[in-house]
C-alpha cells in the first residue's frame, strides 16, 4: 500500500529521506523496504552490484516511478517533481537528441528544469567553453564523441545550479582523465554546499569521493552511514616482521595471526597497540617493521555485502 | 499549473522546432502535391480509357424513317436526362435473313451491341442478353412510345424566372458544403494526426525520457507534444489554403465567392472549422499519443497504424450521418460522441445558422481532450515506466 503521508517532520539537516521505500514490478520486488537519510551537502554514494537496486531506488526518489509503498522526502517535498527545479540528474542510459545543437541541448535540459531558455543558451556556452567544448557549441549532437556527449548532458544537469544532484553511474563509459574532471566537478559542487548522490558498483570511486554511503545488495540496505563508520566495522590488520624468529614475545602474537612471505598478519587486538608493542619489546623480539593498516572501503564491503556480492562487484572492474 | 504550462511549452518548442526546421517539413508541405499529381495522372489514364471504350448500343434493324423517328425521339429525351444516361441506338438496314442478321450483329464489337430492335415500331420485338438490365428494356420501350407519338411529344414551351436561391437549393448547397468542410476535416486530421503515434519513439528510443519524466509531469509532456504537432499542422494548413484559395481564384471563374454559403456565413464557418479542426486532432491526437506511446519501435507503430486508420474511417463514416438532418438521432449520436464531435458539428455549422450547439461541444470536446490525455500519461507512466501501484480500473483516472 502506497503511503502518502508526510514524515512527521522536515528535517533540514537532510536533504533526502526514504523510509521503507519498496517497488514490486509484477511479483518482482525491486527495492525491499529502503530507508536512507542523505545529509544536505554531503557527497553520498549509493554502492552495490548491478541489479541491486540501485537505479530503481534512485528513480523514486526522483519521482520518475511511484514507490509501491513507503515514503521520501526530497529537498522538504513529499512529491519529488515539486522540487525538480532545484534537482539535477543524470541518468544511467544517457539520452539526447541527435539533430540538437550542443548548447540547446544544455538549454533545454536547463529550461525543464525552469530555467529561462535564453539564460540556459548563455550559461551554456559559458559552461561548453569551460569544459573545452565551446568549438562544439553550434555542432549537433551526433557529430560529438560519446564522451563530449556524456560531457555535454552533465553540464545540462548542472546548469540550472541546482541544490541536489544526482548521477547514476556517472562514470560508465568515461575514459581516465574525464572520470577525474567528473571528480573535481563533483568536488567543486559540494564546496558550494550543494548535495551529491551518486550510485557506483566500483568501489574505488565511493572510497575517493564519498563522506557517506549506502551499501544496497538483493533490493535492501545493508549498511547506511559514514565510510569511516564501514571501515570501523571491521579491526585494522598489524602486520609485523621481527629480527628474533622465536622467543617468550611469541605469546603477545594473535592464535589467528598468518604468515605472508616472513611477516605475521593478524587483526589488532581490541586492547590496542600498546599491550602488543609492550610484550614484544620486553620479548625481544627485535621489530624490523610494523605497520597497523586500517581496512579499505573493500574490506568493509565485504564484511557488510557478503563475499558473495563484492565477489560480483569485483568482477565489474572501472572503466 | 503555471509550471504545468511552462513545461508543456518547454516540450511544445522543442518539438515544433525540431519538427518544422527539419528538411523533411519541406516534403510534408508538398505532401498534397502527391494526391493531386495521382489524380492527374489517374484521371488522364481514365478518361483514355472512357473515349477508348465504346458504349454498348442497341442496333435497330428496319427502315430509315423508324430509326429517324427513335433518334429524334432520343434527342428530346437526352435533353431532359443527359445523353449519357440513355441507351444509345445504331440504325441498320434489313439484310437478308433476319435472324442470321440478329446473330451477326450481337457478335459484332464495332460498335458492341447489347441488344437488336426489330419490327419497326409497328412491331418491335427485342433481342439480346437483357436479363440482368430491365433499364435497357424499359428506355427503348419510352423511346418507342416516343418515336410513334412524332411531333405531338414536343414539350411545351415554359417560361421560366430565374432566382437566384430557394429553399431547395439552399438545403441543397448547404449539405454540399457540410459534406466538403467534413470531408476536409477528416482528410486533414488523417494526414496529420497520424504523425503522433511516432512522436515518443525518439524519446524512448534514445532515452531522453528519463530526463524528462525526472523533470516535468508527464501530462504536460503529453500536452507539449499534442500542441506542437498541432502548431506544426495548422502551419502547413495555412500554406496549403493559401495556395488552394489562389488556385481556385485563378481556375474558377468569379473565385471563392461562387462557392456555397454555409448557415451560419463564411466568417464563422471559417472560424469554427479551424476551432473544430483543432479540437479534432487534439481529441484524435491524444488517442494516437496514448496507443503510439506503448510503442518501443518503429515496426510496432507501423502495425499500429493500419488499424488506427481503419477506425479514424470508421469515425468518419459515423461522422458523415449527421450531414443533411444534423438533428436526426444519427445526427446527434455523431455529435454527442467525442471522437466524431468534431465533424458532426462542423456540419452543422454549414447547415443549421444557431451557435450555441458550437459552444457547448467545443466545451465537451475540450472536457474529452482533458480526459484522453490524463488517462494516456496514467497508461504511460503504468505500463512504459512501470510506475505507481496496481490499481483496480476504475480507480485509474483518479490515481
Amino acid at each position: 500500500m502506497l503511503r502518502q503521508a508526510q514524515p512527521e517532520r522536515i528535517d533540514e539537516r537532510f536533504a533526502v529521506q526514504a523510509i521503507d521505500l519498496v517497488k514490486d514490478f509484477g511479483d518482482m520486488r525491486a527495492v525491499d523496504g529502503v530507508s536512507l537519510e542523505v545529509p544536505t551537502g554531503s557527497i553520498y554514494g549509493l554502492l552495490g552490484p548491478n541489479g541491486a537496486g540501485k537505479t530503481t531506488t534512485l528513480r523514486m526518489l526522483l519521482g520518475i516511478i511511484d514507490p509501491s509503498g513507503g515514503t521520501r522526502l526530497v529537498l522538504g517535498r513529499n512529491r519529488p517533481l515539486d522540487a525538480a527545479p532545484e534537482i539535477g540528474y543524470l541518468p544511467e542510459e544517457r539520452g539526447l537528441y541527435p539533430s540538437m545543437y550542443a548548447r540547446e541541448a544544455v538549454a533545454f535540459m536547463g529550461a525543464l528544469r525552469g530555467l529561462p531558455i535564453a539564460e540556459g543558451r548563455r550559461r551554456a556556452d559559458a559552461l561548453l567553453a569551460e569544459h573545452g567544448l565551446g568549438d562544439w557549441a553550434k555542432k549537433p549532437i551526433r557529430t560529438l564523441s560519446k564522451g563530449m556527449a556524456q560531457i555535454v548532458q552533465l553540464l545540462g544537469t548542472i546548469i540550472h545550479k541546482p541544490r541536489l544532484i544526482v548521477l547514476d553511474e556517472p562514470f560508465a563509459g568515461l575514459d581516465a582523465i574525464n572520470q577525474a574532471k567528473l571528480e573535481e566537478l563533483i568536488r567543486r559542487e559540494t564546496r558550494n554546499g550543494v548535495t551529491v548522490i551518486f550510485s557506483t558498483h566500483v568501489i574505488a570511486h565511493a572510497e575517493r569521493l564519498c563522506e557517506h554511503i549506502a551499501i544496497i545488495a538483493k533490493g535492501k540496505v545493508a549498511f547506511d552511514g559514514r565510510v569511516d563508520e564501514a571501515r570501523a566495522q571491521l579491526r585494522s590488520i598489524v602486520r609485523l616482521r621481527t629480527r628474533a624468529s622465536d622467543g617468550p614475545w611469541r605469546t603477545a602474537i594473535p592464535a589467528g595471526a598468518r604468515r605472508e612471505g616472513g611477516e605475521y598478519v593478524f587483526e589488532l587486538p581490541e586492547d590496542g597497540p600498546e599491550p602488543l608493542l609492550k610484550a614484544l619489546i620486553d620479548g625481544g623480539a627485535g621489530i624490523e617493521t610494523l605497520a597497523i593498516e586500517r581496512p579499505g572501503l573493500h574490506e568493509a564491503f565485504v564484511s557488510i555485502a557478503g563475499n558473495a556480492t563484492a565477489a560480483e562487484m569485483g568482477r565489474e572492474k572501472p572503466e | 499549473m503555471m509550471r504545468f504550462i511552462r513545461s508543456a511549452l518547454v516540450i511544445a518548442r522543442r518539438d515544433f522546432s525540431a519538427t518544422v526546421l527539419s528538411k523533411a517539413f519541406i516534403f510534408f508541405l508538398l505532401a498534397p502535391l502527391f494526391p493531386l499529381l495521382m489524380g492527374g495522372v489517374f484521371g488522364g489514364i481514365g478518361a483514355r480509357v472512357a473515349t477508348q471504350t465504346e458504349r454498348p448500343a442497341v442496333a435497330v434493324i428496319g427502315l430509315p424513317a423508324d430509326f429517324d423517328r427513335l433518334a429524334a425521339a432520343r434527342d428530346r429525351m437526352a435533353q431532359a436526362i443527359g445523353d449519357e444516361a440513355l441507351v444509345k441506338i445504331v440504325g441498320f438496314s434489313p439484310d437478308g435473313d433476319l435472324a442470321t442478321q440478329e446473330k451477326r450483329l450481337l457478335s459484332a464489337r464495332q460498335p458492341p451491341v447489347r441488344a437488336v430492335l426489330s419490327g419497326g415500331l409497328s412491331t418491335p420485338h427485342l433481342t439480346g442478353a437483357l436479363g440482368g438490365d430491365p433499364a435497357t428494356v424499359a428506355q427503348v420501350r419510352l423511346l418507342i412510345a416516343n418515336a410513334r407519338s412524332g411531333d405531338s411529344a414536343e414539350p411545351p414551351e415554359l417560361p421560366v424566372t430565374d432566382l437566384p436561391v430557394s429553399s431547395g437549393s439552399m438545403v441543397k448547397d448547404r449539405a454540399v458544403t457540410a459534406q466538403i468542410g467534413e470531408m476536409l476535416l477528416f482528410f486533414l486530421t488523417i494526414l496529420l494526426s497520424g504523425m503522433l503515434l511516432s512522436q515518443l519513439i525518439e524519446e524512448k528510443s534514445n532515452k531522453i525520457i528519463e530526463v524528462i519524466a525526472a523533470a516535468v509531469p508527464i501530462d504536460a509532456m503529453f500536452v507539449g507534444k499534442l500542441f506542437a504537432m498541432l502548431a506544426a499542422s495548422i502551419l502547413g494548413i495555412i500554406v496549403w489554403i493559401s495556395a488552394g484559395a489562389i488556385i481556385i481564384q485563378f481556375m474558377k471563374h468569379g473565385g471563392v465567392a461562387t462557392l456555397p454559403p454555409p448557415a451560419v456565413g463564411w466568417t464563422g464557418f471559417l472560424l469554427l472549422s479551424i476551432v473544430y479542426f483543432a479540437m479534432n486532432y487534439l481529441l484524435l491526437g491524444s488517442v494516437f499519443l496514448t496507443i503510439g506511446a506503448q510503442a518501443s519501435t518503429v515496426r510496432e507503430v507501423q502495425t499500429m497504424s493500419m488499424p488506427v486508420t481503419f477506425a479514424q474511417v470508421l469515425i468518419f463514416g459515423f461522422a458523415a450521418t449527421a450531414i443533411g438532418n444534423p438533428d436526426s438521432a444519427e445526427g446527434m449520436a455523431a455529435a454527442i460522441f467525442p471522437l466524431s464531435s468534431p465533424m458532426a458539428m462542423l456540419a452543422r455549422a454549414a447547415e443549421q445558422p444557431e451557435w450555441w450547439p458550437h459552444l457547448a461541444a467545443i466545451l465537451w470536446q475540450t472536457m474529452w481532450v482533458a480526459l484522453i490525455l490524463r488517462v494516456g500519461a496514467q497508461l504511460f507512466r503504468k505500463t512504459v515506466l512501470k510506475s505507481g501501484p496496481r490499481l483496480p480500473w476504475w480507480r485509474f483516472g483518479r490515481a
